[in-house]
Parts: structure tokens; C-alpha cells; sequence
């Protein structure tokens, strides 16, 4: 503070401009003529004191019992307790309570003052709705809010209705007359999203102007594209990719759909940080998420459902380890999600709770991977057909693997057959030298009792392979017949391997029927409008009178017969394996196949036809300079014909006269 | 189809005629020798041997009897088409860069090459078609084009008058008996003309260039009709008939090309619409640049002789004739 001396009234000569702004109390000045006409007020904003209110750190207590003078003590000390439990410590002089002279009993709540607002934040998150007996709950709230609480506005505002406006169709390309599909292409900064047509063609179907993003990613059933920016993940869908749904997972970097697209996991390697004063609210990250760094979101209401942290107890974040990347895993009905512990365990969760089904993890020692089985499309007819609960819903399953021995290399890749039916097992062994590896399959086949394994189920020792490097494979059209191979494997003991027994090579074989025994097997070619053929083998034709270990490996394969059966496209052993029975069954549209086959040229021609128009319409200005093209050179070839030809006929006349001449 | 290639000659190709009726395939090379071919299967039906030096041009009339050709041994030999004899022989100074026949085959333009104190010259000769073996040593005509040396000439509709590419890019008509320049189109080219050839009525004829461009021009004005831009360097440019396409070739310089990877050699057969100005295809097989090119007056295949010493012959496709890649516009040949 500084009080200005009086301005001395110095001789004219000198001019001071010495201007004094006084602070504090007034002090008598010399000066007076101006005082009141000076505007102190934001001095005085500057320096006003901010003075705690005082009301922060005090709570109302309500929901206590309510007593009289003689329990007044006990109940004192008895809340006090209460309250240092849930770790707040209070005194019973902090206490306030309002007491009714009238009657001589309390009026039910009291006032409790805290250290420090902290102090009182903590007890409201901690003893709100605490049951303090069976009869009494604690309601906190703060002193401050009472008041607000009591003015509030209570007349009704009733909230405006708002227009409803049809959202677009997420699945609208399946519209598209040409049953086109969409790509997405992300060169440079510029997105397209293209029509997947006709070869050297790409008709971009919108262009995004999405900015600032790391990359884009179609969900799986390709309803919605995400794309990932800095701040969150965004989606986006309908014909004209409106913005969908965000998430705000700041510095995502990996994200996961779930098969159904209901939901979806968002990575960061950053943990999560929720600054103070961040948004909260369903859609975004609560201070109880810090540190963690997968986050699992509804897609249609945008909500977090939960999160979890990568990190496995004990390591460090720094740690740099691979991570499993989809750390989470799917069940095919979206219905559940599981993680895996390696080694410890697995973690299934239910949706859209994000409550760990039946409460606890599935402990399994050693456990490194697992599969869920897909579901089949039988199991979704069952499971999705016209709202009647189904028969016998496929339970979901999924399947997991441990090593044998704790440190044994060998290494396992499981594989689910796209139905659900068979679960190969692919095992890399190294050899007994550690040199090289080994890799066996083990097929196991999921619809049967106890999920026989393959290999076993043929009286454990043999099973086929057909296989094929035919080109046309996989593109199967008429009249086309696929050579494959037919190789036989039989367990040889002594080496504890599955060895080749006999490949026959160049069939059109591709089925494999075992018999019920395991003994015969019929190879049959099912399917091919041009081949049926049934070969019957016996793998063990002079097992009669063989001895362990001295016959030929392999010699036991002879053909028993053949048959034939046009058409064929089922064959099935009768269970006792005296009986084979084959059928042929056709689709019923066969016969339009047919016509259409017969037919084929009238029915291209629409097609053609509208090839030929979409290679014309190019664009309508390369046409029309083409055509003005085309014109000009026609006018000025003609002209020069035309000319050409009065030059001849002159010609022509010239020596017409010479001769006549 | 499968091209067909013809492996008769031990240097790099200088020129390839078919015949009027497009069963007989003339090529020329450096190595001395003519060589004709059935155009239909490539079997080889003779050669025409008597040159000592580089032949540098080939043409024959259109009645298939006489052939004429120009070598670097100075000579322009008269040759029986169907014996294979050489039935007179001109001898000059220089060498004989450029022969051709007039429509009728009653004469026939020749360019010698300015070299050793002589200028270039034209001649033009009048065959005796009675009897090939009499004809006047002296030319009918004979002048020297003024400014820079012509490469590749060849008869117009107008009588006596010719039409001529030269080193300098100029395209020009002359008229043959005055020896004067009737008009002229300096700037055609910015580089030296290396080919040209006529329409099939001989109303406008197409040139290649050096500076990687061939331009269709009128024949009476030379007005440039239509111009094609590539980016190698032109040595043959030829017309197919009934389609709108022309026929480019080249590639790297022969000197470079041993420093050019095959990619980037662009030794193809370049299609271009004609009317369009668009590049509509390649074809591709040569191992060096492309020297000369020549279409079956049919239009149903067309040849290529490259630098690398091999005539490829391709017969078009049924696909070439059907399709339309621009739409049903008709087009006067």
C-alpha cells in the first residue's frame, strides 16, 4: 500500500502530471475536488479477497434416527464411528443437531463439519445411501445444495417434442439395382468410397471429407466405417455416410467390432487419463477408468460399457511385450466376450451387462489361447427364425488349449471348420532332435458325442486326405470336374506318427466316406453333373492273415469295386457298415437352370445390352466431342470425295474431247 | 492371334511392303538382302539378292510385276517380282534413301541422299512396264529441293506433283517437272520426318517423326488434320484400313538402346484412334525399336520390322473387327 503524499502545488513553471490512485482507507486528501468521481471498482474486483464461503466442508445428514436427549450421546458417538470407518474421521464436536424443543427429541438429521471440502466430497461419494441400522439410511448432500435444491424452479416446463427425422437406411447399398458392393480406399489424405463394379470401373459412391484420422476400417457386416481419429473413434453409415456414433477414446489406435456389430473395443497403448472437469456422463470415461487402456462400447447408444487394462498384474506397462491383438474375444452372438490371463485364466463376460458370467473367471492352469466356435448357419436359422424360442440353441462354446508339459515348445493353432462342425487342431512339435518341427492335424468333430477326434473315430489309426491343386478349384462351373488326390494315412506305432499309407492320385473323388468300422471306405465323386463313380476300398484287405509288422506298409489297400450312381450327391453308411446308400437330389430350380442354360443367349443379351449402354454412358461430354469428332472428319473425308470425284469426271471429259478431237 | 515372325534377315529391318492384294510381304534390311513372304503363314517365297550395300527402301507397283529398291551401294534396282531377277539397275553418286511408285505404277520417285559434295536429289523415272529390263537411264525429272534434305517422298493425286518429308520436320509439295516448292508446312515436325505413307485414297497421308509425334495431313493444302503425341521417338506410322486406328512405332534411339531396359525401350506397336487422338492399345514383342511398319491393305493384319532384325506378323483378331470402344459411330475410312 502506498499513501500518496499530497501533490506539493509547485510554481506554475513546473508541470507534474502525477497522477495517485488511493488504496485503502480514504485518506483525508488535498485534493478533494475529484475524489468521488473516481471509479475504484475494479481495484477493488482485483484485490477482493475470495473468501471460502464456508459452507463447502459442511454436509446435512439426513436419514438419522430420530432420539431423544437420553440417546443424544450414544447416537453422537455412534455416527462419529460410522463415518471414521468409511474413513473420514470427524469429532463429535463437528456435529450439529437441530433438536425440537417442543417435543425434546431431534428433528432426524444433522449437520457435520469437515476439515475441508475434500474431507466432505469424499464422505458424500462414500456415505450417501449408507444403511446406518436396518430401520435408518444416510442421505448426504451438501449444506450449499439444500439451498439450491429448496429454489428450485418447480414449474413445469414441458420439454419440447422433437421432430422425428428418419434416419438413413445403414444398409442401403444393399439396394444397389446391380447388387454392387462398396470399397473403401484411403490414399493420401483423400477417402473414397467406391461402387464395386465392372472391371475398369469405380464409380465412387460419396467422398468423405473426414480429416485427421490414423485409418479407416469397415465393420464386419460393413454397415458402419470407422475411422480414428485423435480424440475417439467415429462411425459413420447410410447412403450419404452421415456420422453414426462416437466414442471419445483419446489416442485409439486399434479397434475391434463384435461379429454382430452391437459392439466395439477401442486400444490405446496410452492409459486412460481423465483430466479434472472432464465431460462425464454414460458415453464417456469415469476417473474409476484411469489407467486402463480397452475400453468395450455400445455401438447403438454410444455408451462405455466397460474398460479394462492390457496389462497383466505384476508387469509394467513399459513392458514391452506382444500384445494379443484381438484382446478380446467374440462369441458369435455377441452375446459374450472372453479374455484370456495366459496361464491363468479365462475371463468370459455377458452382455450387455460387462458382468463376468457366472461371477467368476475359468481358471485354467496354463492355458496360452482359445476359439469360440462359429456358429453354423443351421444354428443361426435356429436361433434367429421368427421370434419362436429355438429347439435347441447351439450353447455357445469355445474351445481352449494348454500345453502338455509346462516349456514344451510344441505350439497349437486352433481352427474352426466356418460351420461349427469340425475344430482342427494344428500341433507343431519339434522332433525328438529339436531340429525340426512336425506339425499334426487332429480334426475333431464338434456335432457328435463327446467330439471324437477324427483320427480316432477310425478305430484310431487311419484317415484320408483329398486334396486337389486343380486351378479350377474353387471356381466350380458347369461341365467342370475337379482332379484331386486321395491320399490314406494310417498311425504307424512304432513311430508314433501318422504315416502315408498310398496316395491315388488324379480322381474326381471328393468325398470320403468312411465305413462304421473303420475298414472300408468309399470314395465317391458327388456333386459333378459328368462323373458319379463309388469306389469301394479295404484298407486291411490281407489283414487276415497278416502279422504284426511283417507286411508291406500299405499293401492292404485294394479297390473292392466300383459303382455308379448318376447324379449322386449324398452317401451314407448304414451303421453296422453292410449297407452304403447313396441318393441324388437335385434343387428344385434345376429346371430353370436349365432353360436359362439353354437359353443363354437371349438371357445375356439383357446383360450385354446394359454392358454396352454403361460403356457408352461414360460421360456425356467425352461423347458428344466424340461425336463432333467423328462428324467433322466424315464432312471433311466426304468433301474430299467429292471433290476428287468432279476432278475425275473433268478428267474423264477432257480426254473424252482429245479422243473426239 | 499368335504373331507370326519372320526370322530372314541377320540386320535391323529398313523398311516392309505388303503387295496390292496383301498376299506377298516385301522387307528390306541392312543386311544386303529382299526378302518376300507369303503374308498369310510367314513361309518365305524368295529374296532378291544383288545389292552390296544396306538397302534402305523397298516398293512395289500395284500390279505386283516390278520391284524397286534403293540401297546404300548407290544402286535403284528394277526386279522381277515373280524370278526374283534384277532387270535394270541406275547407278548415282549417293545413296538411294526413298523409292515409290505412283498409283498406277507408270513411275516412280526416288531421294538420293546429300552426301559428298552432292545434294540431295529427287528423280522421278517412267518404268516401262512392257518390258522391264528397257528402260531410260535418264530420269523424266530431276531437281534439287532447296533447304533441308528430303527423306521420305511419294506421289499425290495431283499429277506430277509429290509430296515429301524432310530432315528439317518440313512436309512440302513439289511439283516434279518445274522442280518448285508448290506449298509447304514448315513446322509439321520439329524433327526429322521418318516415315510416310498414304491413306488408301491417297487424300491424306500420315506422317511419323523423331519428335515423338505422327500427324495426319491433308494432301492437296497440308493441313494438319490430326495430330498423335507419344513419348518416344516415331520411326513408322502407317493406316489401317476400315478401322479408325493408326499404327505407331519406334522407340529409344539404336545408338541408347543398349542402355534402356526393354520397359523402357517402349518398343511397342502403338494403336491410336485416328479421329479420337486417343491411344487405344499396345502391342508389344519387339526387342528393339520399331523400324517400319506396314498393314495389310485388307486391314486384316498388319507387320512390324524392328531393329532387332525380325518382321512380326500379326492377323487381327476376330474381337478387333467386332469391337466398338466407343459406341456405334460410323466412320469414314
Amino acid at each position: 500500500m502506498w499513501n500518496g503524499t499530497p501533490t506539493p502545488k509547485n510554481d506554475d513553471q513546473t508541470h507534474f502530471n502525477f497522477q495517485v490512485h488511493f488504496l485503502g482507507p480514504k485518506m483525508p486528501s488535498t485534493t478533494p475536488q475529484n475524489d468521488e468521481n473516481i471509479d475504484y471498482t475494479d481495484i477493488e474486483n482485483k484485490y477482493q479477497v475470495q473468501y471460502d464461503t464456508g459452507f463447502d466442508n459442511i454436509l446435512v445428514v439426513d436419514g438419522v434416527p430420530v432420539i431423544d436427549e437420553s440417546k443424544r450421546e450414544r447416537l453422537l458417538a455412534k455416527v462419529t464411528k460410522e463415518f471414521s470407518k468409511k474413513g473420514v474421521v470427524i469429532k463429535v464436536e463437528d456435529i450439529f443437531m437441530p433438536w425440537d424443543d417442543t417435543s425434546g427429541k431431534s428433528k432426524g438429521y444433522m449437520f457435520v463439519e469437515f476439515r475441508n471440502a475434500d474431507d466432505a466430497n469424499l464422505a458424500l461419494a462414500t456415505l450417501h445411501n449408507h444403511p446406518f441400522d436396518a430401520k435408518h439410511t444416510f442421505r448426504l448432500n451438501h449444506f450449499t445444495d439444500v439451498e439450491r435444491f429448496a429454489e428450485l424452479d418447480e414449474t413445469y416446463n414441458e420439454p419440447k417434442l422433437e421432430e422425428y427425422t428418419p434416419r438413413e437406411h445403414l444398409r442401403a447399398w444393399l439396394a444397389d439395382p446391380q447388387g454392387r458392393d462398396q470399397y473403401v480406399t484411403y490414399r493420401g489424405d483423400e477417402v473414397l468410397i467406391n461402387w464395386h463394379g465392372k472391371p475398369s470401373q469405380s464409380e465412387v459412391a460419396h467422398k468423405p471429407d473426414w480429416k485427421d484420422f490414423l485409418y479407416v476400417a469397415w465393420s464386419p457386416l460393413g454397415t458402419y466405417i470407422a475411422t480414428l481419429h485423435r480424440q475417439g473413434v467415429r462411425l459413420w453409415g447410410g447412403p450419404s455416410w452421415k456420422p453414426q456414433q462416437r466414442f471419445a477414446h483419446p489416442l485409439v489406435k486399434l479397434i475391434d467390432f463384435s461379429p454382430c456389430e452391437r459392439y466395439l473395443v477401442t486400444w490405446s497403448n496410452e492409459p486412460i487419463v481423465v483430466p479434472e472437469g472432464a465431460v462425464q456422463g454414460p458415453q464417456y470415461f469415469s476417473p474409476d477408468d484411469e489407467g486402463n487402456n480397452l475400453a468395450v462400447w455400445d455401438i447403438k447408444s454410444g455408451d462405455l460399457l466397460r474398460t479394462f487394462s492390457t496389462y497383466n498384474e505384476g508387469e509394467t506397462p513399459s513392458s514391452k511385450k506382444q500384445m494379443q491383438w484381438p484382446a478380446l474375444k467374440w462369441s458369435p452372438d455377441d452375446k459374450f466376450v472372453a479374455r484370456i490371463t495366459p496361464g491363468q485364466m479365462i475371463s468370459v463376460y455377458e452382455l450387455p451387462s460387462m458382468y463376468l458370467h457366472g461371477k467368476k473367471s475359468l481358471k485354467i492352469e496354463g492355458v496360452v489361447d482359445f476359439e469360440w466356435c462359429p456358429l453354423g448357419d443351421k444354428d443361426r436359422e435356429e436361433t434367429g427364425s421368427s421370434g419362436k424360442p429355438a429347439k435347441k440353441a447351439r450353447e455357445n462354446m469355445l474351445v481352449y488349449w494348454t500345453p502338455e508339459v509346462a516349456n514344451q515348445p510344441a505350439r497349437c493353432k486352433l481352427y474352426w471348420q466356418s460351420q461349427g462342425d469340425f475344430l482342427c487342431v494344428k500341433v507343431d512339435r519339434h522332433t525328438k532332435t529339436k531340429k525340426s518341427i512336425f506339425c499334426n492335424l487332429e480334426i475333431f468333430r464338434m456335432r457328435e458325442k463327446d467330439y471324437p477326434v477324427e483320427v480316432v473315430e477310425l478305430k484310431g489309426e487311419r484317415f484320408a486326405i483329398v486334396s486337389s491343386n486343380d486351378p479350377n478349384l474353387g471356381n466350380p462351373g458347369p461341365g467342370v470336374t475337379i482332379k484331386t488326390d486321395v491320399s490314406f494315412y494310417q498311425l504307424d506305432r512304432a513311430k508314433n506318427d501318422f504315416r502315408l499309407l498310398r496316395t491315388l492320385p488324379s480322381r474326381t473323388s471328393n468325398a470320403i466316406r468312411w465305413s462304421p468300422r473303420g475298414r472300408h471306405v468309399v470314395l465317391a465323386t458327388v456333386g459333378s453333373s459328368t462323373k458319379s463313380e463309388l469306389e469301394f476300398w479295404d484298407l486291411d484287405f490281407n489283414s487276415d492273415d497278416r502279422k504284426e509288422g511283417q507286411t508291406e506298409w500299405g499293401s492292404g489297400i485294394q479297390l473292392l469295386g466300383t459303382a455308379d450312381h448318376y447324379g449322386v450327391t449324398d452317401v451314407e453308411w448304414d451303421p453296422s457298415g453292410r449297407y452304403l446308400a447313396t441318393s441324388a437330389s437335385a434343387w428344385t430350380h434345376t429346371e430353370k437352370q436349365k432353360t436359362i442354360r439353354k437359353n443363354l443367349r437371349e438371357y445375356s443379351r439383357a446383360f450385354d445390352e446394359e454392358d454396352a449402354a454403361e460403356e457408352s454412358n461414360v460421360s456425356a461430354e467425352l461423347t458428344a466431342l466424340r461425336k463432333r469428332l467423328v462428324d467433322e472428319w466424315n464432312a471433311g473425308q466426304e468433301e474430299v470425295k467429292e471433290e476428287i470425284e468432279v476432278w475425275i469426271d473433268e478428267v474423264i471429259e477432257q480426254i473424252e474431247e482429245v479422243i473426239v478431237e | 492371334m499368335r504373331p507370326i515372325l519372320l526370322q530372314g534377315h541377320e540386320r535391323s529391318l529398313t523398311q516392309i511392303k505388303f503387295n496390292s492384294d496383301g498376299d506377298l510381304l516385301f522387307t528390306c534390311s541392312k543386311d544386303n538382302v529382299i526378302n518376300v513372304w507369303y503374308s498369310h503363314n510367314g513361309e518365305r517365297l524368295g529374296t532378291y539378292e544383288g545389292h552390296n550395300g544396306a538397302v534402305w527402301t523397298v516398293d512395289v507397283d500395284p500390279e505386283t510385276k516390278y520391284l524397286v529398291t534403293g540401297s546404300a551401294d548407290n544402286t535403284l534396282k528394277v526386279w522381277a517380282v515373280a524370278t526374283g531377277k534384277c532387270l535394270y539397275t541406275w547407278e548415282f553418286p549417293t545413296a538411294v534413301k526413298r523409292v515409290a511408285f505412283n498409283g498406277s505404277g507408270t513411275q516412280i520417285v526416288c531421294i538420293t541422299e546429300q552426301r559428298m559434295g552432292y545434294q540431295c536429289a529427287i528423280r522421278v523415272f517412267d518404268i516401262n512396264q512392257e518390258d522391264g529390263t528397257k528402260q531410260s537411264k535418264v530420269p523424266r525429272h530431276m531437281f534439287n529441293p532447296i533447304g533441308s534434305k528430303a527423306t521420305v517422298a511419294a506421289f499425290t493425286l495431283q499429277h506430277n506433283t509429290i509430296i515429301t518429308g524432310h530432315e528439317s520436320g518440313k512436309v512440302a509439295l513439289f511439283n516434279v517437272k518445274t522442280g518448285e516448292e508448290i506449298d509447304n508446312n514448315e513446322r509439321a515436325h520439329s524433327d526429322v520426318v521418318t516415315d510416310l505413307q498414304m491413306s488408301k485414297d491417297w487424300t491424306y497421308c500420315v506422317t511419323s517423326s523423331k519428335d515423338k509425334a505422327a500427324r495426319i495431313h491433308d494432301t492437296k493444302n497440308l493441313m494438319v488434320i490430326k495430330t498423335y503425341n507419344t513419348e518416344t521417338p516415331l520411326n513408322s506410322a502407317s493406316l489401317a484400313p476400315n478401322r479408325p486406328y493408326v499404327l505407331l512405332g519406334g522407340g529409344q534411339e539404336a545408338m541408347s538402346v543398349t542402355t534402356t531396359s526393354l520397359r523402357q525401350g517402349k518398343f511397342e506397336t502403338r494403336f491410336w484412334h485416328k479421329v479420337f487422338e486417343e491411344e487405344v492399345g499396345r502391342v508389344k514383342g519387339h526387342f528393339g525399336p520399331i523400324n517400319t511398319i506396314a498393314v495389310h491393305p485388307s486391314g486384316m493384319s498388319y507387320a512390324s520390322g524392328g531393329e532387332d532384325g525380325f518382321v512380326r506378323v500379326h492377323h487381327f483378331d476376330e474381337s478387333y473387327f467386332k469391337a466398338k470402344p466407343y459406341g456405334d459411330l460410323e466412320i469414314i475410312d
